[in-house]
């Protein structure tokens, strides 16, 4: 709990009322909380007026619900029926984007209120739909929520409440308990929640836990930049250990700020592969480390997307995951399986003839490539939407026999076709960075736009051409490296590649003269 | 209403003299109906006045107690037109809907009604759904009640003046004649407060009594030359009888002494003027105002001699009354002018003519009067501020907008899924939105729809387009709007006029918009009502001779099939798809108690629900695109490899499909999974299940031995 007190005017014919907003979105239960709120101050006596404009707005989208009360000596007082920017006491929010909300539309201002805000993310359509990473920057929000707030309560209340099986609006009312803000007792609040509704010994448990949440002063806030991730622990059979702590070792080979990300992405490729994928990782890796010079920048950045580049996602990977023994484990935990329940797993595939043929010896499946007549043969018998019970022993054998291709797979297609475009690209990077350093790192980095299957794929492909094509106009400028992430950044704002288009359009427009 | 039982506030409804109500307004109006002897109630739902129609679809005991006669009306003009039983009886009738689209699509019967008058009180009410939370374009009904010569009352949010209104409205209507609309406003529905019950009275005549004597009075007949009459009757008698009893009986009120200037407001705005008069320093918490006010509870009509009183000795008025145009201050400003006053009428040139008057509007504008017309009333720390007032930080940018969307596992979400595929295919189409919840479908991620001109009339929308062309018109309709007025306004006009046109019907089994009501093709059982009449043989009984069904819209390809195929039949005539899958919320409503249930029985249940192979996801969102779940968001990795966050399904997923459905469908990856947890599983499943699980144990360690692979 964050304390920043402050002094302002009061308005003195408004004393003994209270205005309390709840900013939530539709479905997290925002009702419950108003309804505790209000029959909490009718049973000490108090007047109270509670409304909201549900409505479609119910339907996920940002709604707000307004109490306010005093008490009873007061007289019949005159309530008003919506917040006001400026002039609310206590402010709940159910979400931080809602808090940062509250504060913009003014509700949360330094002289009076106190905002209890649950830290986690309910992310809006126009973040998710983005290409690259379309999540909003929490930090504007975090230091306006405490800049603003007379207090401030902070903590991931919905996390709180689901470790106790409840809802948000629970922990949230225990915030509240705990926040002072209100003149009633802990135990007041906790008979209305005992005086009816579902699942009263849940809520109670989760009123509890953000009540203590809110109390403890460590409220575990989330740090806006994830802790620097580490690599993965590998499983080594005894047989291999000698050849792949000898690898490993090589990593030492690279120059320092290269290391760790060399480590995951050393890691990742083993992992798709064998050792000797990531010797040739390594090979590739370290020719390129002697030629770099610090800060290494283009080895570091080398050694992420050279692993991304060279773990493609081909029929033969995907099978391999889910076969594995960990995934199962994983998945019994995420959906809480019990031990006196049983778990069956259904997986959605629709490969087409291009994976199929991609997995065929080089040769081979490039003369069914050309062959237009195999193809469409192939893609009517293929193309289909397959689902497959993988708990089930026939269908598991399925993938395990096509996971277990594998030692074949450098020999596929698929792979001749992977293995050049990478090293197109590498040979690329590597002749800019002779001229421009910069500009080398940014071409790496546009590996970022090669993902996806199928038709995502081929999209992320084109871009990616597309984005080739526009530093070519540029190579020779100064500020060659700028427009090179320019052209990245906006091809990963949609997935028409409108955005894209406009900065080619710009690009060209002074390359041309 | 089967999957929402109304029970505890149907008991509401049975208190009697000395009880007290507590809840929310518009339950409060329906009660006060009740004390009033009202004859017969109907309406058509919609948001804020759905529960009034809800509470009542579960109160068939009381009403039949009491011989109150209940309709759930096809629509606004239904409703209006029942309005009717009023003309010639001596029987109080009451309406709900919500404004101004349901009263013009109610129009036609209250000018009829209007100009026929009526004998018992007629009262219409009316939700005004206006500025925040709305979900419809933004108007004021003041206008019918202006060229129809109906009263409309605008009582102050509180529970007691409202439920006072009510009686008001049954006497004024009885009194003049003339039927009486109420405003609520949204937040006047849902408000909560308590007042003092009285016992409910059945209505003194019945409506069944009514039929067995039967009255007719040709005066009453719409149809010249008795029209003229009735045009007369309007202003000659009805509205002089209208004024003396507002006069006499107090509806408008004035609170406040004397003073330089005065405000008038409309009722429903009366605690937002006391509150910016509150933050003011110029009234206290219960009211008591250095600046007089005249509250109009009356909104229609006005009171010359009330107003000119009110304005005499002041200098200045401020007229408060939210939208456009401002039909109160031109009201007033005749009223005025004719009498030769010499005050200073503000309104809209200090208010925003368009938007809601917000606590924030309301405090500026009339601080801005008051320091225009009165500035000496102003404590000085307002008129002369040591500081100015705060302005909150500007966090435009990274708060994203959340418009309301399909919820989690939306049957509708997949039939948009579909359509942006077929669109893919076949290029971009014309599309005709309609209202309700698959209005939702025209913002992101699928953004299809390109207008919409009504409810049930997205077909009719399509008119223009119904010869064809290259590529066909699509239209949306729901199944509410179908029954509402699609297939009579869009149906019937598509097959006249040989449409080419591709009709959608998104048919979720309820109007699931207005809060989950019945239809005649819902799928279940209604103890008052007569519900599974499918929609396709409607479609059928009108000529429409293309008519595809798919009845699960989870199955995005089989929609795709058929709308493609309705996009390029050699068929003539209007094509109809109709997608049938039930509203998730209500069928979870229904099924999450009786699963719980089962599973504590030891029944066997399998729950469904979705997840995704983090490490199969290239996170580049093309199942968002798709999608726009709720329980399908995003999660950063600690993978330090990775740039962007990879596709994630919370706990809230209901297991509907859609992601599974669209990944095949659409061909996006294999990193979606299903997985059904059993519970209470027979004992040879279970068994079966500890078998499979050993030989791929034993698969999967035998291939461990032989690889390096990141730990589990």
């Amino acid at each position: 709990m964050t304390i920043v007190p402050r002094l302002g005017e009061g308005t003195q014919t408004l004393d003994g009322l209270i205005r309390l907003a709840v900013l939530a979105v539709g479905g997290q239960g925002g009702g419950v909380l108003m309804s505790w709120i209000e029959d909490m101050a009718r049973a000490a006596g108090w007047r109270v007026q509670g409304t909201s404009v549900a409505g479609v707005a119910q339907r996920t989208g940002a709604t707000v619900y307004y109490i306010e009360m005093c008490p009873a000596s007061s007289g019949n007082p005159v309530f008003g029926l919506m917040p006001a920017a400026g002039d609310v006491d206590i402010l709940i929010a159910a979400e931080l984007a809602e808090a940062g909300r509250a504060v913009l539309r003014g509700f949360v201002t330094p002289d009076r209120t106190t905002l209890i805000a649950s830290t986690h993310r309910v992310l809006a359509v126009s973040e998710k739909i983005v290409p690259g990473d379309g999540i909003t920057s929490r930090d504007e929000v975090m230091s306006a929520i405490t800049d603003q707030a007379r207090l401030l309560v902070a903590a991931d209340f919905e996390a709180v409440a689901q470790e106790q099986g409840s809802v948000i609006s629970a922990s949230l009312f225990g915030a509240l308990a705990a926040s002072g803000s209100l003149p009633f007792a802990k135990e007041d609040f906790a008979a209305v929640i005992r005086a009816g509704g579902k699942g009263i010994d849940r809520s109670l448990r989760a009123f509890e836990a953000g009540f203590a949440a809110a109390q403890q002063g460590a409220a575990p806030v989330a740090p806006s930049t994830p802790a620097p991730a580490l690599a993965p622990d590998l499983c080594v059979p005894a047989r291999l250990m000698a050849a792949w702590t000898a690898l490993a070792a090589r990593v030492q080979d690279l120059p320092a700020p290269a290391q760790d990300i060399a480590m995951a992405g050393l890691k990742k490729v083993v992992d798709f592969q064998d050792i000797a994928y990531g010797a040739e990782y390594l090979d590739t890796l370290l020719a390129q480390a002697k030629r770099d010079t610090a800060p290494f920048l283009f080895t570091a950045e080398l050694a992420k997307y050279l692993a991304n580049a060279m773990v493609y996602d081909d029929l033969i990977r995907v099978a391999d995951l889910k076969t594995r023994s960990g995934r199962w484990g994983h998945i019994t935990g995420e959906m809480g399986v019990g031990s006196d329940q049983i778990l069956q797993v259904t997986e959605f595939l629709h490969p087409r003839a291009e994976e199929i043929v991609g997995q065929l010896p080089k040769s081979l499946g490039q003369k069914v490539m050309n062959s237009p007549k195999w193809m469409v043969r192939l893609d009517r018998w293929i193309n289909k939407g397959r689902r497959l019970r993988s708990d089930r022993l026939r269908d598991f054998m399925m993938l395990y026999v096509l996971a277990g291709l594998r030692p074949r797979r450098r020999r596929s297609l698929r792979h001749a076709i992977e293995v050049a475009h990478w090293q197109a690209w590498l040979d690329r990077a590597i002749k800019a960075h002779g001229r421009n350093p910069a500009l080398g790192v940014e071409i790496l980095r546009c590996r970022r736009l090669i993902k996806g299957y199928s038709d995502t794929h081929a999209r992320g492909q084109s871009k990616f051409d597309r984005v080739m094509a526009g530093i070519d106009l540029v190579e020779g400028r100064e500020d060659a490296a700028d427009w090179a992430r320019r052209l990245r950044e906006a091809a990963l704002q949609d997935a028409e590649g409108k955005a894209l288009d406009g900065a080619l359009a710009t690009i060209r427009s002074f390359a041309v003269n | 209403m089967a999957e929402r039982s109304f029970t505890a506030e149907v008991a509401h409804l049975r208190k009697g003299a000395g009880d007290t109500f507590t809840g929310e307004g518009i339950l409060a109006i329906t009660k006060a109906l009740l004390e009033n002897g009202v004859g017969y109630v109907g309406g058509y739902q919609g948001a804020p006045v759905s529960h009034l129609m809800d509470v009542l679809a579960d109160a068939q005991d009381l009403l039949a107690e009491l011989g109150v006669r209940f309709e759930s009306n096809a629509n606004e003009a239904a409703a209006a037109a029942m309005l009717s039983a009023s003309v010639n009886y001596p029987i109080r009738g009451a309406v709900t809907f919500k404004g101004p689209v349901g009263v013009n699509v109610a129009s036609d019967a209250l000018a009829n009604l209007s100009s026929a008058g009526v004998r018992g009180g007629a009262l219409i009410i009316m939700g005004e759904d206006y500025g925040e939370g709305s979900s419809i374009m933004q108007e004021r009904s003041y206008a019918f009640a202006l060229k129809s010569q109906f009263w409309m009352l605008d009582p102050r949010p509180n529970l007691e003046s409202m439920v006072k209104a009510v009686g008001d409205a049954f006497h004024l209507s009885e009194a003049s004649n003339t039927p009486v609309m109420m405003t609520l406003r949204i937040r006047s529905c849902h408000v909560t407060g308590s007042f003092a019950t009285q016992d409910n009275m059945a209505p003194p005549l019945t409506v069944r009594a009514a039929l067995s004597n039967p009255k007719a009075d040709m005066t009453r007949v719409v149809l010249p030359p008795m029209s003229y009459v009735q045009e007369k009757e309007k202003v000659e008698h009805r509205r002089p009888a209208a004024e003396k009893f507002i006069r006499e009986n107090g509806l408008n009120e004035v609170f406040g002494a004397d003073g330089p200037v005065g405000i008038i407001c409309l009722g429903g705005h009366y605690n937002g003027v006391v509150r910016a008069l509150q933050r003011l320093g110029l009234c206290d918490l219960v009211g008591n105002t250095q600046v007089p006010i005249y509250c109009l509870n009356v909104a229609y009509p006005l009171l010359p001699d009330q107003v000119l009183g009110f304005a005499a000795g002041k200098s200045a008025l401020l007229v408060v009354e939210e939208g456009q145009p401002e039909f109160l201050e031109q009201g007033l400003s005749t009223i005025l002018y004719r009498a030769g006053a010499s005050v200073a009428l503000h309104g809209k040139d200090i208010f925003p003519m368009a938007g809601e008057y917000t606590g924030a509007v309301m405090l500026e504008a009339i601080e801005g009067f008051l320091r225009r017309a009165a500035p000496e009333l102003l404590p000085d720390r307002i008129r002369a501020p040591n500081q100015d007032r705060p302005v909150p930080p500007d966090l435009a940018k990274s708060v994203p907008i959340r418009p309301p969307g399909f919820c989690v596992g939306c049957p509708e979400r997949p039939i948009f899924a579909a359509m942006k595929l077929v669109q893919e295919d076949l290029g971009p189409h014309h599309v005709a939105a309609d209202i309700g919840c698959h209005l939702f479908g025209t913002l992101p991620p699928f953004g299809i729809g390109g207008a919409t001109m009504g409810f049930g009339l997205g077909p009719a929308s399509n008119g223009a387009f119904d010869g064809g062309g290259e590529k066909r018109p699509i239209s949306i309709i729901g199944d509410g709007g179908f029954w509402h007025s699609g297939l009579s306004s869009s149906m019937t006009n598509a097959v006249y006029n040989k449409s080419d046109g591709v009709v959608v019907v998104v048919d979720n089994f309820y109007t699931a918009a207005t809060g989950g009501q019945d239809v005649l093709s819902s799928r279940a059982d209604n103890p008052s009502r007569r519900t599974k009449h499918p929609i396709a043989q409607a479609m059928k009984g009108v000529g429409v001779n293309w008519v595809a069904e798919v009845d699960r819209t989870y199955d995005v390809p089989r929609l795709k099939r058929v709308l493609t195929e309705a996009l390029t039949t050699d068929a003539k005539g209007p094509k109809v798809v109709i997608a049938s899958s039930e509203c998730m919320l209500n069928k979870q409503r229904r099924e999450k108690p009786l699963r719980q249930q089962a599973i504590r029985e030891g029944r066997r249940v399998a729950a469904p629900r979705f997840g995704v192979d983090e490490a199969i996801c290239t996170g580049d969102h093309a199942c968002m695109r798709l999608s726009g779940c709720p329980s399908l968001s995003l999660k950063v990795t600690k993978d330090p490899l990775r740039d962007d966050p990879v596709a994630h399904i919370d706990q809230n997923c209901v297991g509907c499909g859609n992601c599974g459905e669209v990944a095949d469908a659409a061909i996006l990856c294999p990193s979606f999974y299903r997985a059904d947890v059993v519970h209470n599983p027979h004992r040879w499943e279970r068994r079966l299940a500890g078998l499979r699980k050993r030989v791929i144990s034993w698969l999967q360690d035998r291939r461990r031995a032989k690889r390096v692979e990141v730990g589990a």
